[in-house]
């Protein structure tokens, strides 16, 4: 008895997980599935109507002309009686026909529908080429007109993205590392105000500092130069960096260090030899986590390089496809999976560190 | 004994040491000035951006991370010359400093000076007249500030934290009883890796809008017509205002409960298995054990990720600016903040607005400093 409830009650939590997991998935999925239909169907069909479903298809076309009908007055057409009004709505026959008018009263046409089975592809890769490729795209319509449509340049922005974030990254765990084995193994005169100060800086808010960097940056004419952005994330991100590190550096083993210096090793030889290579965990937690900070981040990377579209980041691309060309899915699709594929493939190749570097305080201020 | 006393040897030992000596200095002037030369060539070149673009990302990289390792590697094969006592009390200025100086340069002097602006009417310190509070007055009255307040408070901390947290909650717990653990959990994960931006054109995908009569390609209004109702909008849908807001907290909740799960699965998994059992055995339904037990083991875990989730939608932009920017009364803090101090350019307004973010978080900074005193590492 006990052991069938028990049952119950693990196929009722998986039920609910799975459909937690479902809502979770379906945003995510029908960008995907979206980004490989082409313009047209992106634009006519839900992304679900790729799955066989039954949906009103064209049987016969007829010309009310043709039959003598008069749009003003009540129409009898196969079989069915209805106005303008009504037929334009669609009017379903007995027989589960639906006869629609499509048009509008003078010069439009009368459809017979029967529901089939279908399913909505259009599968394509053309969003892709238009959105990396940067290029200028023909369309022709199914009336003969061609339309011009402009691509993008994601893979510019990929090249910025990656100038961005690697240096970005590296850059204040290299800093950050010396300074946690500084203050983790060496004595110095301020040596707890100043880590006070780390720790006090750990949740202020970036935008505190915005402007008077700016200003800063102007009278240097660093403006739009990848070195400010490095700096900035750098500056932002450090105080972070070096508290982390510090609470797994100063766990260290003593006696390893202390064998080292009996040995007559410097401290530079002991942080590049023995340091490092055994912090190789703690990097690689705060690591990922910068690295995915900066790719994602928008604001930092619209202050800093905003003047300088050469330098455009990713999440400055999209979120300009955004605001220009808010109706133009295909390329929106597209380029937010561009956008995503990295981050994506960071963490879930290596979700086992970014887990451990939430779980010691990777919470960024 | 004179110079001239001395034997040839010891006379030649003598020009050779000093000759030593001589190069060492130079050495020492010449490889940092070498080095800041490549450096600012270096600097140069990424500026001025005409070579393609592989081999100016190339070239970035291989700059800014070279040259940070490079800087150490001299300034601490400088002070390794120095007779010892001084190397010992010079080598930790070389470790600690630059981390100190780019704290201090990056966050303490702009936070004070952003403080100073923020005394100052828009045109700031150089132009502007001195307002003393005045900025504080405007911000606190002003129409479009106070609605940002109200979403950030009623609608970011009132709303979507416990929801967050609770949701959190919810699936640390299920996926614990679970033989699919590991898969949904990195499902429910996996929105962390998604910038604030790509979140943007998922949700707005969702949200979008055809007219009435044509076919919904936005699953929400696909939803709702086919349930017999009307497409809307959503986030711009005013009628409803303020709670519109909602579907821009219901991004929110769909990045951030990964983040509260992975802590609250660790915690979970912390707590003895023995104590519960003893308290099944006891007779307590599984209901009990949660609110009983569980709850109040994790409390430690529950306090710190609702005080992280309370930090950071108090500084929530980017999903707010590229769903709506700020339009339909949905406006927070950050949105006004970015739309004062880069669009209308009034410096002293928009300063206030940050140094109001900055005392927020002040409670928690306390916090933080306080845990820290009691640890006896320092």
């Amino acid at each position: 008895m006990r052991g069938l409830r028990k049952h119950r009650g693990a196929i009722l939590v998986n039920l609910a997980l799975a459909v937690l997991v479902l809502i979770w998935l379906i945003p995510s999925v029908g960008l995907l599935v979206s980004s490989f239909r082409d313009r047209f169907s992106i634009q006519t069909s839900g992304w679900w109507s790729i799955f066989p479903h039954r949906e009103w298809a064209v049987v016969t076309v007829i010309d009310p002309r043709e039959q003598g009908l008069d749009a003003n007055a009540p129409m009898d057409v196969e079989g069915v009686t209805g106005t303008f009004e009504q037929l334009r709505e669609g009017v379903e026959a007995p027989d589960g026909k639906r006869i629609k008018w499509i048009g509008n009263r003078r010069i439009g046409r009368i459809e017979v529908q029967e529901k089939q089975w279908a399913v909505n592809w259009g599968f394509t890769l053309e969003n892709y080429r238009q959105v990396l490729m940067g290029k200028d795209f023909e369309y022709a319509h199914a009336d003969g007109t061609v339309e011009i449509i402009p691509g993008d340049d994601f893979w510019g922005a990929i090249f910025n993205s990656l100038a961005v974030a690697i240096p970005s990254t590296v850059i204040p765990i290299l800093i950050a590392a010396f300074a946690a084995y500084g203050f983790a193994w060496m004595n110095f005169p301020g040596r707890r105000l100043l880590f006070i100060l780390v720790v006090a800086l750990l949740v202020v808010p970036l935008q505190v500092a915005l402007v008077p960097l700016l200003s800063f940056y102007k009278s240097l004419e660093l403006n739009g130069t990848y070195l400010a952005i490095w700096l900035a994330h750098t500056g932002f991100g450090l105080a972070l960096a070096t508290y982390l590190l510090f609470n797994y550096i100063s766990t260290l083993p003593r006696e390893t260090l202390e064998s080292a210096f009996i040995d007559g090793a410097s401290h530079f030889t002991i942080f590049l030899r023995l340091i490092l290579p055994l912090s190789v965990p703690a990097l690689a937690s705060f690591a990922i986590f910068q690295f995915l900070w900066v790719w994602n981040d928008y604001l930092v990377a619209l202050i800093f390089l905003g003047g300088n579209p050469n330098f455009e980041v990713v999440t400055m691309r999209l979120a300009g496809i955004v605001g220009d060309r808010g109706q133009d899915w295909h390329l929106l699709t597209a380029g937010a999976f561009v956008s995503m594929i990295l981050p994506l493939a960071v963490f879930f190749s290596l979700q086992r560190y970014f887990v451990r570097g939430l779980l010691a305080g990777s919470v960024k201020g | 004994m004179s110079y001239f006393d001395r034997t040839k040897e010891q006379r030649s030992s003598a020009v050779i040491s000093i000759l030593a000596t001589i190069l060492r200095v130079a050495l020492a002037i010449l490889i940092p000035l070498i080095a800041f030369l490549v450096l600012y060539a270096g600097f140069l070149f990424l500026r001025a951006g005409n070579a393609p673009k592989w081999l100016i990302t190339i070239v970035a990289i291989l700059w800014g991370v070279g040259g940070v390792a490079v800087l150490y590697w001299i300034f601490n094969w400088i002070v390794e010359m120095f007779p010892e006592q001084w190397t010992i009390r010079l080598q930790p200025f070389v470790f600690v400093g630059p981390a100190m100086a780019i704290l201090i340069w990056y966050l303490a002097w702009p936070a004070a000076r952003t403080f100073y602006i923020s005394l100052f009417d828009r045109d700031g310190p150089a132009a502007g007249n001195f307002v003393g509070l005045g900025n504080y007055v405007a911000v606190f009255t002003d129409r479009l500030m106070r609605q940002a307040f109200r979403n950030n408070i009623f609608f970011w901390i009132l709303v979507a934290t416990p929801l967050t947290v609770a949701l959190g909650l919810l699936v640390a717990v299920l996926a614990d009883r679970s033989r699919f653990e590991r898969v949904s959990k990195s499902m429910i994960f996996m929105p962390m890796a998604i910038s604030f931006v790509g979140a943007s054109v998922i949700w707005n995908f969702i949200y979008e809008v055809k007219p009435v009569g044509a076919s919904q390609i936005g699953l929400l209004n696909a939803l709702v017509v086919g349930l017999g109702g009307q497409p809307q909008a959503w986030p711009a849908y005013t009628a409803i205002a303020p709670f519109n807001n909602l579907f821009l907290v219901i991004i929110v909740l769909w990045l951030q409960t990964g983040f509260a799960m992975v802590l609250f699965s660790a915690a979970l998994k912390g707590i003895p298995e023995e104590i519960i059992e003893a308290a099944r055995v006891d007779g307590a339904t599984e209901v009990q054990v949660f609110f009983r037990i569980m709850i109040p083991y994790i409390m430690g875990t529950i306090i710190t990720v609702t005080t992280t989730i309370v930090i950071f939608t108090l500084k929530i932009f980017d999903v707010v600016w590229v769903m709506t920017g700020g339009q339909f009364g949905s406006d927070v803090i950050a949105t006004q903040f970015y739309r004062q101090s880069f669009i209308a350019r009034n410096a002293g307004y928009g300063s206030a607005i940050a140094i109001v973010l900055l005392i927020a978080v002040i409670p928690v900074m306390v916090y933080n400093l306080r845990q820290f005193r009691e640890q006896e590492a320092f």
